[in-house]
């Protein structure tokens, strides 16, 4: 176990300074003419929790296989803690895995399911049963240790299993969809322990999952993935703030996109027939086709928006409550919007679906992006 | 946010979309996974020998004379113009279409009231339902012969008539079929969605037309396959037209002749790859069938529980009673004729005709080699099919090659379900007899009785052990890895545990299958290997009905012993074993 602090002092800045962990190189995956993974290339520091995100088919899961060599990469290079393993059997390389349906041997009650992997000579029986214990204590399932798997709920099925991977002290552990098969309330719960926990034991860890915000709450870092292409690694407020393309916009958060055309003063573009002023678009040649996105807690209503350059004149069209937060629907012709505002604001505003609202976002808020891209 | 970062990200460079760009990898197999394919190509030498090489070798004779030479079509030439084998053809199909049209409604109606009526003693129909797996094809011919033959007690019913022949064949065929049929729709019927009922009754459709539009469209693939199954194993039965048939040709019993009768192997050849087309076709439309009944029932369906009601229930018990009667009926037949001194002048009762030694030189010896045979089939087989099933699923498939290899082993695993018990014994004579093949010590001894059987039925147990591991956990194996625990001990500790219901089953249905099948080891038995249910056929033959039925009884006793064992064992097993299951 390594002391809390160094861990947690690792961000993205300290993975430079040390030797990667995990190091992966123009990694690429073939099924006969299908291309799952293209030259996927990032690096893992140790003590790291990263999570691998993207819509269904991105290869994300493909490329977590890879790395257990469950399904081997078939070009590129993978190297953990300075070991090449890129073609081993799994059984050589050094790994625990979780997986969505858990795959509890439901024959073998909760005990012997965590102390499979402890034989040989490194786990004497009664070190073995001691870590048992110890395992089963850490994710509070100490006293369920002769049940079997069948007789627990999906969230303490998820902890055996869990247990059963950290048992032989993996130095990487994956996680593959490990929350999908809960419902959401168990889901947010696990999801904050199991970052405590991977917090307390410094294990690396890599966590597969399509839902973007689960990813957000629990990643040091996030390799966000597209069509077997990494699309941006960083981590979730880099990820949120400065996309590194339109899908990334699109896919990590809530934006609304537009599409638009560079105007000739720089730092503006013209949607919808009205010039809107966007730092981003700054560079960008005249008359190049783009595509903007904003964040609806950037979208100012009202007379705050009226005083910016580029305002709209929008119809609300609907308005969802959120319990902080309400969400605005606003439509002008090509071109809708959703913004954030409390609900204070929204009755000052009389934001009513029908009513007629100025909107205008920042200047520096708008994200924009090359539309042949 | 400043602008420059902003504007960085612009134009991004991307990498070309085209091949990826990192050095190939080399992938090194670990222990388990090279085992686990060394395993899969002795699975596939072994069914090469087994069954590709003998089916091949019948293929090469059908084409050769006697001296070997190839004649191209002679042979089949000769076969089409020789009007007794042709009639032979029309023989078998027209026997075994009007068994299939007799079989699949009664056996449907059967079905029915088990699983969608109130009747009482269901779990007693169902158990009498089986009765006819237990015992050789044969029985229900003697039974029949003892009823309506030249000394029945109720020829009188026949008006003259006789039961040697297509219509003694069709009665007997009707009774060794039922079973196979009822259980096929019982299955069928049993997996029904309550709401479709409900949907019908609130658009207001009568119960004549909810049968007609939700009940018959539901079970029609199980009519199919219960009509296909029927009509194969009609045309693929030997037992039955050797005894009761009489001066009328099938096809089985062409094939006999040929081979044991006049010895013309090429011939029998000819006849067995005619004998296999029907099976094929069988085989093809099955497949068919399955396909298509895919997902007619969805997780979340809710089962269908019938209520009471007398107008339905009423008929289809006289029924069920009636059909149940006439089942055991048969068997008691067989089983009081077999303790009759002297049928059907002195009726008094006596065990000398289990004295088998009066009759045959084997004597009780033949039901020892069938035991010895059934045991040894049904330990190895089991074994044997569950492995090379657990392979064929989880093997690791990462090249090309073993894909190859694994669709070879998968094709091997599920033909012999096409491929009639005689054919396959002719083709294992051919093959095992040839002067130059050094696997032909095995010939004459039990081995080949024993090879043959696991064989010929290899399929069905296939199927149920690859059905029990598709519904583990495919990532159980990667588990077992990651936690560098090799194949081999999840196999024992995890795979097998949960399967073992399911071992015991191909256990019992290739025991079975072992002692009651006549038509495959007729060919191959030795002087001092003859099974009993070929000691059946050959007392037959001698006019000596009263121990054919007796050695017959002794076969069904067997089964019939170790399938209420199984019953009785399977619960103890699921206590011990299984525990897991319950909540």
């Amino acid at each position: 176990m390594r002391d809390e602090t160094a861990v947690a002092e690792r961000g993205a800045g300290a993975a430079a300074a040390r030797p990667p962990y995990l190091e992966v190189v123009s990694l690429g995956k073939q099924f006969g003419t299908f291309v799952a993974l293209r030259d996927v290339s990032l690096t893992i520091a140790e003590g790291e929790f990263v999570s691998f995100v993207g819509p269904s088919g991105c290869g994300k899961t493909t490329l977590l296989r890879a790395i257990a060599g469950l399904d081997p990469a078939t070009t590129g290079v993978i190297r953990q803690a300075g070991r090449e393993i890129t073609g081993l059997p799994p059984a050589e390389r050094d790994f625990g895995i979780v997986f969505q349906s858990y795959a509890l041997f439901p024959n073998m009650t909760v005990g012997a399911n965590v102390a499979y992997g402890l034989r040989g000579p490194s786990w004497p029986k009664q070190r073995a049963q001691a870590r048992v214990g110890e395992l089963l204590h850490l994710v509070g399932l100490a006293d369920q240790v002769a049940k079997y798997p069948a007789q627990l709920s999906g969230g303490q099925q998820q902890r055996v299993a869990l247990a059963r991977a950290l048992a032989p002290e993996p130095g990487l552990l994956l996680l593959d969809e490990p929350l999908s098969a809960l419902d959401a309330i168990v889901r947010l719960h696990l999801r904050q322990e199991i970052r405590g926990l991977q917090r307390r034991l410094g294990v690396t860890t890599i966590m597969v999952t399509h839902d973007q915000e689960e990813a957000m709450g629990v990643s040091d870092r996030i390799v966000v993935m597209s069509r077997g292409l990494v699309e941006q690694v960083g981590t979730p407020e880099e990820v949120y703030r400065r996309p590194a393309s339109a899908f990334v916009a699109g896919f990590v958060g809530r934006s609304s996109g537009f599409d638009a055309v560079v105007e000739a003063t720089p730092g503006t573009v013209m949607a919808a027939g009205r010039l809107i002023p966007a730092e981003a678009a700054r560079g960008l040649l005249f008359g190049t086709p783009v595509r903007c996105f904003a964040r609806p807690e950037d979208v100012r209503l009202g007379p705050a928006a009226a005083a910016m350059p580029g305002a709209v004149e929008m119809e609300v069209t609907h308005v969802e409550f959120l319990g902080a937060l309400c969400r605005v629907a606003l439509e002008a012709p090509k071109l809708k919007l959703e913004a954030d505002v409390t609900p204070e604001a929204l009755r000052m505003l009389g934001a009513l679906p029908g009513a007629l609202l100025p909107a205008a976002m920042p200047a520096d808020r708008i994200m924009v992006f090359r539309a042949d891209e | 946010m400043s602008d420059a970062v902003l504007g960085e990200r612009l134009p991004q460079p991307r990498p070309p979309r085209g091949a990826p760009a990192g050095p190939p990898v080399r992938i090194a197999a670990s222990l388990d996974q090279r085992l686990m394919q060394a395993g899969l190509w002795l699975a596939l030498a072994f069914l090469a020998i087994s069954l590709a090489l003998p089916m091949g070798m019948l293929l090469a004779r059908a084409f050769q004379d006697a001296q070997g030479g190839f004649v191209g079509l002679a042979n089949f030439a000769t076969y089409v113009t020789t009007p007794s084998l042709v009639r032979s053809v029309w023989n078998s199909v027209w026997t075994a279409a009007v068994t299939t049209i007799l079989v699949v409604p009664l056996a449907f109606a059967y079905a029915y009231a088990l699983a969608r009526s109130c009747i009482p003693f269901k779990g007693i129909f169902r158990a009498v339902m089986l009765v006819p797996i237990l015992a050789p094809s044969l029985l229900p011919a003697l039974a029949l012969i003892y009823l309506f033959g030249n000394q029945g007690m109720l020829r009188w019913m026949l008006f003259g008539e006789n039961i040697y022949g297509p219509w003694g064949i069709v009665a007997a065929q009707v009774f060794y079929c039922f079973p196979a049929a009822a259980i096929i729709l019982s299955v069928a019927l049993s997996t029904a969605d309550a709401r479709l009922y409900e949907a019908a009754e609130a658009l207001k459709a009568g119960r004549f037309r909810i049968f007609l539009t939700v009940t018959l469209p539901g079970a029609v693939y199980g009519l199919v396959s219960a009509g296909v199954v029927v009509f194969t194993l009609v045309v693929t039965d030997f037992g039955i037209p050797k005894v009761i048939g009489g001066q009328f040709q099938v096809l089985a019993t062409d094939v006999y002749k040929q081979v044991v009768g006049l010895q013309d192997f090429n011939m029998g050849a000819v006849v067995g790859m005619v004998l296999l087309l029907p099976a094929i076709a069988a085989f093809a439309l099955q497949r068919w069938a399955e396909g298509r009944r895919a997902g007619t029932l969805t997780g979340r369906a809710t089962p269908y529980i019938p209520r009471p009601r007398r107008a339905r229930d009423l008929p289809l018990l006289v029924l069920c009673i009636t059909v149940a009667a006439l089942l055991l009926g048969i068997v008691g037949v067989a089983a009081w004729g077999s303790l009759i001194r002297f049928w059907p002048w002195n009726l008094s009762l006596t065990l000398d005709n289990y004295e088998f030694s009066r009759f045959d030189a084997s004597g009780w010896g033949a039901f020892l080699t069938s035991i010895e045979m059934s045991l040894l089939t049904a330990t190895i087989g089991a074994a044997i099919v569950f492995v090379v099933a657990y392979l064929l699923e989880r093997a690791p498939q990462a090249t090309r090659g073993a894909r190859l290899l694994r669709g070879a082993v998968g094709f091997l695993a599920t033909a012999p379900l096409a491929i009639p018990g005689l054919v396959l014994g002719l083709a294992f004579i051919l093959f095992f007899n040839h002067p130059a093949n050094p696997a032909g010590i095995i010939y004459g001894t039990l081995a080949i009785l024993v090879l043959n059987s696991l064989v010929h039925f290899y399929t069905v147990g296939h199927l149920t052990a690859a059905t029990a591991i598709r519904q583990l956990d495919p990532e159980f194996e990667a588990v077992g890895s990651s936690l560098k625990v090799p194949a081999w001990t999840t196999f024992g500790r995890v795979t097998v545990p949960i399967c073992l219901p399911a071992i015991l089953d191909i256990w019992v249905y290739l025991f079975v299958n072992a002692m009651t099948t006549v038509s495959a080891v007729i060919f191959l038995y030795g002087p001092d290997t003859k099974p009993a249910s070929v000691a059946v056929v050959h007392m037959d033959e001698a006019g000596q009905a009263s121990a054919a039925a007796a050695m017959a009884c002794t076969i069904l006793a067997a089964t019939a012993a170790v399938k209420i064992l199984h019953v009785a064992m399977g619960g103890a097993v699921d206590r011990l074993t299984q525990a897991w299951r319950r909540r």
